[in-house]
């Protein structure tokens, strides 16, 4: 009772003019940053961070939760006009959206992707309003062993899932760490790795390396690929899904919204495993398989149904546990912990007005996607007609501008360029950003839980199993460790023997690191 | 766990990751064949984990020095000296399983756009404190548009000014926020 109380008290807060006004802007610029090619959910969040400063907390959180969903949406654009895809989770959108594009139903696309959007993510928040609460009673009893152990878990998950070369992740991941650590030391207060300079004698801020890798990084690599770049369609018609569209739809909506919700709660890349589950579970489904890849609407309703529903249930672990679950929901986190709201189990019962507060904007952002998608495509197409060349300066001062506001410091900005030239190199070099993002926000967390772990258990380190739930999360971690390393070693022994079998999985596998990119 | 293993299955049994794969390969051969950057290549692996482990060893050696304490009292070395030889070991463990390149992309002649990109961030950010954002970002702006977008010397200058104003409007006007500004 007490929570239905916190859940209608949530919704005044967000429902105040103001709010909702902030809302709305967040989904506009939102969507309008993630339609720029190239940039994802991620690189869009990084950039529009500085936005949310000046404003108090609620509505800052309000705010972000509109730019979460439109920059979400913002990407799904690109993949139906353009087949350039903002992230990983909308990549199977491009097969049939873009076949959609071409025979001139760019427009049905893109409003039953918006319609399905809206109901996956409505869902997952229901399911997100019941099973949050438990979730975090769960976890109030974790003490600094189990944290240690989820984020460790959190961690490698991230970077096991992660496409291309799963070790170069894990050192993107480590190299994290190791940034995390800069500054001032807690427990000792002696300097690490600040060169005396005092601007980093309190460590890196998450906001200028985020803006950095996702933001610059991307923003330099499109001047240089920009010379691939595809033209966008002159004109979008029929935005409006017919009611047969909608019919023909509706099932794969209802598939992927909860299939998107059950995977989107686990770590790692859920929203994109959920996409690529929803569109092999419609393909299955089929009457007519052989539609798929040609542009059947199905292939955009489930996928992008379950990607949103996906990107909505792993605000879960954050907001339960404190650990966000991929590169997206690290930004998140980096974005409430700035607005002095920490996520973790806490957070419900001390906080439920903040608590509430963030999972009531989500509903509303979600609301206010569906009402601005639709009628907005036309300026969106617009935008994408504008030329690349135009485009890239504008973004890139928009960072450069945004990451000074922060802390009114030249020396952020500098940060910013400094990990704008990493982000670019680590795509070059086939290192992703995701993983160090992560970690680096994850850093602080997991080395304090660490020491006072071992400061509880005197220093030993066996000490971590002796307690139930750190010791199944370590076997989990030593498990995702190690498990690639058993397939490859029985592969490359089981090659000899079985030469017909063994190459097919191989390219299947391979197949599905690349198009996951 | 549970989705890794499950994803395998629904993949490789309906195989629809090969259709995305395929699809898009079979698309891009007709529209662009010969743009799909090719990988860095194995030089660039050995480089870029030799670069990684590097870090990792120095992150060590200056851990060692910030004293590492015992388990059961932690020193503040003790961590960060975990978390580099990670570094190092993944890096060198890279060093083998890449030999053969396969990730990664090759720096082609546009690679010179976006150094040129981020000398001129970094002129931006030495010249903000001392004359204010606008006339660097003008310049920054005109340099990207003409010459590294190829657009004429007359829409650069036009699209310019008119970006310059409008973030004037929007961070100096709207915002009020304190970034240096001349005007």
């Amino acid at each position: 009772m007490e929570s239905l109380h916190n859940v209608a008290a949530g919704f005044a807060v967000v429902l105040e003019p103001t709010n909702l006004l902030y809302c709305l802007v967040g989904v506009v610029i939102g969507m309008l940053i993630g339609v720029l090619p190239g940039l994802g959910p991620a690189a869009t969040i990084a950039i529009l961070l500085p936005l949310t400063y000046g404003v108090e907390p609620v509505t800052a959180i309000i705010m972000l939760a509109g730019i979460f969903y439109g920059a979400q949406y913002g990407g799904t654009i690109t993949s139906v006009l353009l087949r350039l895809p903002g992230e990983a989770s909308s990549v199977v959108t491009v097969l049939d959206g873009h076949a959609l594009a071409k025979q001139g139903r760019a427009g049905t696309a893109l409003g039953v992707a918006a319609v399905g959007s809206f109901v996956g993510g409505t869902v997952a928040i229901i399911g997100l309003t019941f099973l949050a609460p438990l979730v975090a009673g769960f976890a109030l009893d974790f003490g600094p062993p189990e944290y240690t152990a989820l984020a460790l878990v959190g961690i490698l998950l991230v970077a096991t899932i992660a496409s291309g070369s799963k070790v170069k992740a894990l050192v993107a991941a480590a190299i994290g760490l190791l940034l995390a650590t800069v500054g001032r030391d807690a427990f000792t207060g002696a300097e690490r790795f600040t060169f005396d300079s005092l601007s980093l004698a309190d460590g890196i801020d998450f906001v200028p390396v985020a803006m950095g890798l996702f933001g610059l990084g991307e923003i330099l690599y499109n001047l240089e690929e920009r010379h691939r770049a595809v033209s966008a369609p002159g004109k979008v018609t029929n935005v409006w899904p017919t009611r047969k569209d909608l019919k023909e739809s509706s099932g794969a909506v209802a598939r992927g919204s909860l299939l998107g919700f059950f995977l989107g709660i686990l770590p790692g890349g859920g929203a994109t495993i959920s996409s690529m589950a929803a569109y092999a579970a419609e393909k299955k489904r089929a009457k007519d398989p052989s539609r798929f890849g040609k542009g059947a609407i199905e292939g955009v309703a489930g996928p992008e149904t379950a990607n949103n529903a996906a990107a909505t249930s792993s605000f879960i672990p954050l907001l339960t546990l404190g650990i966000p679950a991929n590169a997206t929901m690290a930004l998140m986190f980096g974005a409430l912990l700035i607005q002095g709201v920490t996520p973790g189990p806490q957070l419900v019962t001390e906080n439920p007005e903040l608590f509430w507060g963030v999972v009531n904007s989500m509903y509303i952002g979600n609301v206010l996607l569906l009402i601005m998608s639709i009628p907005l495509v036309g300026v969106f197409v617009r935008i994408l007609r504008v030329r690349a060349a135009i485009l890239a300066p504008v973004t890139a001062l928009i960072t450069m501008i945004g990451a000074y506001t922060i802390n009114n410091s030249v020396f952020d900005v500098l940060l910013v360029v400094v990990f704008g030239a990493v982000g670019y190199l680590m795509k070059k070099f086939g290192f992703e950003p995701g993983p160090l993002v992560l970690a680096f926000v994850l850093g602080s967390l997991l080395e304090s839980n660490l020491r006072r772990s071992l400061l509880m258990f005197d220093g030993s380190a066996t000490g971590f199993f002796t307690r139930p739930i750190s010791a199944t999360l370590l076997v989990v971690f030593v498990v995702v460790a190690v498990l690639p390393l058993v397939r490859s070693v029985r592969n490359r022994r089981a090659a000899p023997s079985q030469v017909d079998a063994a190459p097919v999985k191989n390219r299947d596998v391979k197949n599905r690191e690349e198009e996951s990119v | 766990m549970g989705t890794a293993t499950e994803k395998d299955e629904v993949l490789v049994d309906g195989d629809p990751a090969q259709v995305p794969a395929g699809e898009a390969a079979g698309a891009d051969t007709d529209e662009r064949a010969d743009d799909v950057p090719p990988p860095a290549g194995p030089v660039a692996n050995l480089a870029a984990c030799l670069t990684t482990a590097a870090v990792g060893v120095a992150g060590a050696v200056a851990a060692v020095a910030l004293g590492l304490g015992t388990p059961a009292q932690p020193g503040a070395g003790l961590w960060p000296l975990a978390v580099s030889v990670a570094v190092v070991v993944l890096s060198l463990a890279q060093v083998l399983i890449g030999r053969r390149g396969g990730d990664g992309e090759k720096f082609s002649r546009y690679s010179w756009l976006s150094l040129v990109g981020l000398a001129t961030l970094l002129g931006l950010v030495a010249l903000l404190p001392v004359i204010g954002f606008e006339i660097p970002s003008l310049l920054l702006s005109v340099v990207w548009m003409k010459f590294l977008g190829g657009e004429t010397w007359r829409s650069a200058l036009l699209y310019s000014a008119l970006v310059v104003g409008v973030l004037y409007a929007v961070f100096v006007g709207a915002l009020g926020t304190n970034v240096p500004h001349l005007f």
